[in-house]
């Protein structure tokens, strides 16, 4: 399931909902991220979230469909949050279930790592008094490739 | 039946830069996303940019594309900076 969303979420709720998949689930890989300071500028008090409705979820479900042809897992579940966040705000999160940790582990990172490469949502920094765009890093492209 | 015109739409730093969300342009046979931005290119001072040195993102009827894509009458064609969620 996918949900792009202004509201905060819960990560025990999410939790419980993987765990309670089915029988055959042995193991829950969760990530979590968090607004940070990026560091390009000083004085970062938060960041502004774009995305482009309906094509974000489209792109998001084709990576969990891919992820579901190369891992054997039970259920995914992608949150994403847009609009105004401040630092250490929850921004994202991605739970796998699946019989055993490995393919958990790979099928989370794979949707992490492909996500911020390929969904379309863009960061706007925010400053005291001004704002930037962020651009995008060339470690998180080598990380995505990393997986073709 | 469409009209015989293409949905452009613009996000992010894009879209603040060239001060527009959306446009219609007449929709022209044979013609590739590339044609698209040399058209609008041609309009000149921050429409420039989308035939400029920073790479522009595109995509068709809401799927990633390339440059190269054919577009066709009633497509919505969307332009933006390389993503940055996550």
């Amino acid at each position: 399931m996918i949900s792009v969303q202004t509201d905060d979420f819960d990560v025990g709720a999410e939790y419980e909902a993987l765990r309670s998949s089915g029988s055959g689930t042995g193991a829950i890989a969760t990530f979590s991220g968090l607004v940070r300071d990026s560091g390009d500028v000083s004085g970062v008090t938060g960041l502004f979230l774009e995305h482009y409705p309906g094509m974000t979820e489209q792109v998001i479900q084709g990576l969990i469909d891919e992820a579901c042809q190369r891992w054997d897992i039970r259920q995914a579940r992608v949150i994403h949050r847009v609009g105004r966040l401040a630092l250490s705000d929850q921004i994202v999160f991605v739970g796998i279930c699946s019989a055993h940790r490995a393919d958990a582990f790979s099928a989370c990172e794979f949707i992490m790592d492909a996500l911020k490469t390929s969904a379309p949502f863009w960061k706007k920094e925010i400053t005291g008094d001004s704002e930037h765009w962020v651009e995008q890093k060339a470690s998180d492209v080598v990380r995505t490739q990393a997986w073709e | 039946m469409s009209k015989a015109i293409l949905n452009i739409r613009f996000f992010a730093r894009l879209r603040e830069e060239l001060g527009t969300e959306s446009l219609e342009l007449p929709a022209v046979p044979g013609q590739t996303v590339n044609d698209v931005l040399s058209e609008l290119a041609s309009r000149g001072g921050a429409w420039a940019q989308l035939k400029g040195t920073q790479p522009v993102m595109v995509a068709v009827n809401q799927a990633m594309a390339k440059h190269s894509t054919q577009v066709h009458a009633g497509d919505e064609v969307a332009f933006f900076p390389p993503v940055t969620g996550g």
